[in-house]
């Protein structure tokens, strides 16, 4: 060994003892403090991964500009009528396509050994799954201003104004956040993050069609306008058109908190259960 | 009781089961403090799961252990706050920039944003990654990886640290790198649990060793100790002339040691205690006009360290009960 690489080698020690020596162990954080933490990763990460963003966001500008010109004209008699109609369909599944990532970033989590070392720590157990959701949520107020900013680009004016648009989104951000936790448990069930966005989009994509986001289901037949009118994208879609118009529909508004708060009372438990037992 | 210094971990009896897998299969360790204690043993053997029970990550299906005097599965909590695990995986985050990572895990051990931040940048110029501080970590290569890793379990300094394989495929400067790091650690005042698959690691590192096969500790002593149970190690030797292979086999025998054939037809080793015999062995070999291609005088693998202590090599090792072995009893 040369002289010049022992002396570097002294440095470096001579540095990671200072380091070492120079620590004394703050108190704990407190636990919304911790989550906190935990939802500013997540903000970071959409920040160095905007591609995720971009995924779930393009997919819905397209279905509203490829429906509402290609199809507009046929189903509603005009565009414009029909941008009227879909715009709060499509805002409710442009949010819901965003929690499925919820599910794969989780699953991505467990795949590295990261999630290891979060439990490894003295901290509030639940704080980073509920830190991530958080910082999810940011991710879902992206995806709906994008697609009611490009609705009103294209000549999208809702009645009830900023207004309407601010209480249609916020409704459908507190759907997403129960439905995400529906994600979490596939996140921790599936093997692998590709796993869980096939499975999450084969569940989701069907929905969303088999719902109204599109179609008046007055002109579906009998049994499949049945599933559409109980199917809870439909009944959260009316919700956000009702709060758009300014004419707030009570029991859609009731019935999509309620669903959201089921969801969560039956999958927030079992993702914890989950997670800690990973 | 005969026991002076507190021990860091005190575990018996620990079984842990996926399935039909028995990947611990009744484990007791008895770690000092301040010290580094090796756990060896080859892929698969269960040292990954040992450091996950011990860390808390998942409970022990029977037997208890304490680590710095708390119990893993009644007091979590309170081992949690004196312990870090550097993982087999990284574990950091890999869409985050180093310092991210940094200033995450302060933040989460409770320290103030400035002071996180000026943590992480102490712990970066000192890890010698303050240059890369702003990349991601997908793109770091894995020897700085490692150190981050390290840097992340000492952004407080912890009581104890758990290192999981922390040099198995990092080249020779990065495995000094974090050796240097380790040796720092401990020297102020930290015990490490060190795994690893290379008898080399454990014997440049630990005071102590337990050598670990299929989920059971099969001897445990000092480096000493178990290199004096195998030897120093090997003559390995390649002949320029392979037809005479059975020849030097023989001599070396004589001169050195049980000499094995290796896949190289041209080469072979022989056991050997002290470089006085090698070097024995080498000269008889120039007398008999045994032409050599290179020579090596080799510290004991991870297999010959089995093959001594069990009669059977590391990997396709035959079901049954492993014979017990104690160092201390063999040497004394
Ligand atoms: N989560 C798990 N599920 C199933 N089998 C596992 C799991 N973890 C470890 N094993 C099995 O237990 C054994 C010991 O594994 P491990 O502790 O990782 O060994 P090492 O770290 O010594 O290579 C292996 O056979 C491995 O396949
Ligand atoms: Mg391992």
């Amino acid at each position: 060994m040369s002289a010049a690489t022992s002396a570097t080698e002294t440095a470096d020690t001579a540095a990671v003892r200072r380091a070492i020596a120079s620590t004394a162990r703050p108190p704990r954080p407190g636990r919304l403090a911790t989550a906190l933490t935990f939802g500013w990763r997540g903000m970071l990460k959409v920040k160095h991964v905007p591609e995720q963003l971009l995924d779930v966001t393009v997919t819905p500008v397209m279905f509203l500009l490829m429906f509402t010109y290609l199809f507009g004209g046929a189903i509603a008699g005009s565009t414009s009528a029909y941008l009227d109609y879909t715009l709060p369909g499509l805002l409710v599944m442009s949010v819901l396509f965003t929690t499925v990532y919820s599910g794969v970033s989780l699953n991505t989590d467990l795949t590295k050994g990261v999630v290891d070392r979060f439990r490894s720590l003295p901290i509030w157990r639940p704080a980073p799954l509920l830190g991530s959701l958080l910082g999810d949520s940011v991710r879902y107020v992206i995806a709906g201003t994008v697609i009611i900013v490009v609705g009103v680009a294209l000549g999208y004016r809702p009645d009830a104004g900023v207004a309407g648009a601010v209480a249609s989104l916020a409704l459908v951000v507190v759907f997403s956040f129960g439905l995400s936790w529906f994600f979490c448990v596939l996140g921790l069930l599936l093997r692998s993050p590709n796993a869980v966005m096939n499975a999450g989009f084969m569940g989701i994509f069907p929905l969303t069609f088999l719902s109204n986001v599109f179609v008046d289901p007055a002109t579906l037949p009998g049994p499949l306008q049945a599933f559409v009118d109980v199917n809870p994208i439909s009944v959260l879609a009316t919700a956000c058109r009702s709060l758009m118009d300014g004419t707030p529909d009570g029991v859609a508004i009731g019935v999509s908190l309620a669903v959201a708060a089921g969801l969560a009372a039956v999958f927030l438990p079992l993702t914890t259960r989950l997670y800690r037992s990973r | 009781m005969t026991v002076h210094a507190p021990l860091a971990i005190e575990a018996t009896g620990l079984v842990k089961t996926y399935g039909d897998t028995t990947a611990v299969a009744g484990i007791d360790l008895a770690v000092p403090a301040g010290v580094v204690y090796g756990v060896l043993g080859p892929n698969g053997a269960g040292k990954t799961t040992t450091i996950r029970m011990l860390a808390t990550l998942i409970r022990p299906d029977a037997g208890t252990a304490r680590v710095l005097g708390h119990d893993v599965v009644t007091e979590a909590d309170a081992v949690r706050e004196q312990v870090s695990l550097t993982g087999q995986l990284a574990s950091v985050d890999e869409e985050l920039t180093g310092r991210e990572n940094l200033v995450l895990l302060g933040r989460l051990l409770g320290l103030r944003r400035a002071s996180a931040r000026a943590r992480a940048d102490e712990l970066l110029e000192a890890f010698g990654i303050a240059a890369a501080a702003g990349k991601l970590v997908k793109h770091y290569s894995g020897g700085m990886r490692r150190r981050l890793d390290i840097a992340a379990s000492i952004v407080v300094t912890p009581r104890l640290m758990f290192l999981d394989e922390p040099t198995t495929g990092l080249d020779p400067r990065s495995r000094n790198h974090v050796w240097e790091i380790a040796r720092a650690l401990v020297a102020e005042g930290t015990t490490i649990l060190l795994c690893t698959q290379y008898l080399e690691e454990a014997d440049q590192l630990a005071d102590g060793i337990a050598v670990i096969d299929r989920g059971r500790v099969i001897a445990e002593g000092t480096p000493g100790q178990l290199k004096a149970s195998v030897g120093t190690g090997a003559l390995h030797v390649r002949l320029l002339d392979a037809a005479r292979r059975p020849e030097a086999a023989a001599l070396l025998e004589r001169a050195v040691g049980d000499a094995v054939l290796e896949a190289d037809p041209a080469a072979l080793s022989a056991q050997c205690t002290d470089s006085e015999r090698a070097a024995v062995g080498l000269a008889e070999l120039a007398r008999a006009g045994i032409g050599l291609a290179d020579f090596s005088l080799g510290q004991p693998s991870l297999d010959e360290v089995f093959l001594a202590l069990t009669g059977h090599p590391a990997v396709d090792a035959p079901t049954g009960e492993p014979p017990t072995t104690t160092l201390e009893e063999q040497s004394s």
